[in-house]
């Protein structure tokens, strides 16, 4: 078994539950002491910090939401003057605003500990070469990597995602043992190689730490043959921290919760009720240890169980199991998350287009995701001229990739193509099956 | 002088065009000219017919999306440098032709094409001076 930091990994279970409720209420208190927006939600709750002893009081702490993020943004939840902020990450926002995060030194180092956990628990050390392919940039993959391996000391080849070929050039080059990167983009890396006549069975890639996207068990065998190592699933998000809120060991059955850092709670969605370890339900996180951003009870959206039974491995963190669903309609396309409102957004700004749309996404053509958005074609664009149709099309095309960030191909079509008759029109058919 | 054209957009796929003639035929109209444009995607249908408001709203019925456009009946000599002469005439006035196609009927010893011109008033004047035939709409339907 492998660890990096077998302390804290593998801390008593009664010391940690101390040291966790001890967090809560200091983490509680800095929330309350210096984002208003918390302080306003308590007061008119008649809540005082003081009433917060520890985690069993964690059920009377209101939630928080993504729109508490668009309605303080860009640097409102902080709870630090930007002075003392040292790095600013984002992610879409439901609407055009993204939501924006802040770490302040002492958070980018806790930050790199949790990856070093995460790296270390699939066997990372520091003579590994880490070929991290996240990209790098607003999004949290890239950078939370590099710094979690380099804490370890392993050797960093930030490479950053795309260019498949060169990324198998510098596997077989370099030697690379350690991969990091979307779990869809391991099986496109995968394809390549086969493309290129390389035998990974013949590289010392050994290991692959895989998220920001929804996978499967069927994935991960997938990924495994294709490039002859283990495949490990990761997890985080930005509000949160990043990748490195919770991680797989080597038992590869679910995710361990960096108790420690965060408190996981499962709720019913609709009831918002705590539900017990074993139910099925909304993932809701707590920080511990945060200090730009302490996060209180933040609806992540994701469907999961959390198994509390102990590991093999010996960690005595809590399990999270692979992420199993959404309780809303948020896509992850590439490792990048897309809200349907978002594209309705861009729709309407764009003069002529009717917001009758559908989100079509699959991986036919390749193992990668492939997004089209169908848009009507209305009476008011239709002219005589197919130039006419093409210069909307990219118009809308541009505008949709500036908007998400990805690309996309943009389908115009007839008008009742999207069926809006029942109530609800059906926005979306993802066709991955990314959800076990 | 000028002509209404319908343009009707369809989607590359099987049996969309028959839904188009089958309609129109259904509201007892006569489709006179046709051509179409297409992309990998989709189709611009155009269509010229002995009563364009009655098939725009039959197609617009049947959930079609329907433009009209004013295009011109130009009539041409049917004989070598015929459609050149008539060509020239608007390239000398600096007037772009969008696309054209041949009208399925005849006037006279004459052929019909259609033009979409992009300066319409100016292309009537020269053409006219010309002495050129324009049809009108009226015209060309009684063919």
């Amino acid at each position: 078994m492998y660890y990096w930091n077998r302390e804290a990994e593998c801390l008593e279970r009664g010391s940690l539950d101390t040291l966790r409720s001890e967090r809560l209420r200091a983490t509680v208190r800095h929330a309350y002491d210096s984002v208003p927006a918390y302080r306003k939600r308590f007061d008119e709750m008649g809540l005082n910090p003081s009433d917060i002893n520890g985690v069993e009081d964690l059920s009377k702490i209101p939630f928080t939401t993504k729109a508490d993020f668009r309605d303080n943004y860009p640097f409102g939840m902080f709870a630090v003057p930007m002075d003392r902020v040292v790095r600013v990450h984002a992610s879409s926002g439901t609407t055009g605003k993204s939501t924006v995060v802040g770490y302040t030194r002492e958070d980018v180092e806790t930050w790199a500990e949790l990856m070093a956990r995460t790296l270390g628990a699939g066997g990372t050390t520091h003579g590994d070469i880490v070929q991290n392919a996240y990209g790098y940039g607003l999004f949290t993959g890239g950078l939370g990597a590099h710094y979690g391996a380099e804490r370890i000391g392993a050797s960093v080849v930030p490479i950053s995602g795309g260019n498949s070929k060169r990324q198998i050039q510098v596997m077989e080059d370099f030697g690379s043992t350690v991969l990091c990167c979307t779990p869809s983009y391991a099986l496109m890396l995968g394809e390549t190689a086969q493309e290129m006549g390389v035998d990974m069975k013949k590289l010392p890639l050994r290991v692959g730490f895989f998220g920001a996207e929804p996978w499967t068990e069927n994935m991960r065998t997938q990924v495994e043959q294709a490039l002859a190592i283990d495949a490990l699933d990761i997890y985080g998000l930005s509000e949160v921290m990043g990748p490195g809120v919770s991680y797989e060991c080597m038992e590869k059955s679910g995710l361990h919760v960096n108790e420690d850092h965060f408190i996981a709670e499962i709720i019913d969605p609709e009831t918002s009720e705590q539900l017990p370890p074993g139910s099925k339900g909304e993932l809701v996180f707590t920080s511990l240890t945060k200090v730009a951003l302490p996060l209180l009870r933040y609806r992540t959206r994701d469907i999961t169980y959390i198994d509390d039974q102990k590991c093999p491995c010996g960690r005595t963190f809590v399990r999270m199991h692979r992420v199993m669903g959404r309780t809303d309609d948020m896509l992850i396309i590439r490792g990048v998350n897309v809200f349907p409102s978002q594209i309705e957004g861009v729709l309407m700004d764009i003069k002529g287009t009717e917001p009758h749309y559908i989100i079509v996404v699959d991986r036919e053509r390749s193992v990668m995701d492939n997004l089209e958005v169908w848009v009507e074609v209305s009476p008011e664009v239709l002219t005589d001229e197919v130039r006419a149709l093409e210069s909307l099309e990219r118009h809308i095309t541009e505008e949709l990739q500036s908007t998400l960030g990805i690309s996309l191909k943009v389908k115009l079509v007839e008008p009742k193509t999207i069926a809006r008759s029942e109530g609800k029109a059906k926005r979306v058919i993802d066709r991955r099956e990314v959800y076990s | 002088m000028k002509v209404g054209q319908l343009s009707v957009f369809i989607e590359n796929k099987s049996g969309r065009l028959a839904d188009v003639t089958r309609t129109l035929f259904k509201s007892g109209i006569n489709i006179r000219a046709l051509s179409i444009a297409d992309t990998i995607d989709y189709g611009l249908l155009r269509l010229i017919v002995n009563e364009p408001l009655a098939a725009r709203a039959a197609l617009a019925e049947a959930g079609f999306t329907v433009a009209i456009t004013e295009v011109l009946a130009i009539e041409v000599p049917d004989r070598p440098g015929g459609l050149a002469n008539i060509i020239d005439i608007l390239a000398e006035k600096g007037v772009n032709i969008e696309y054209m196609y041949a009208f399925v009927g005849t006037s006279g010893d004459n052929a019909i094409v259609i033009f979409r011109i992009e300066r319409l008033d100016d292309a009537i004047a020269v053409l006219k001076e010309k002495g050129v035939r324009i049809l009108s709409g009226e015209e060309l339907h009684s063919i």
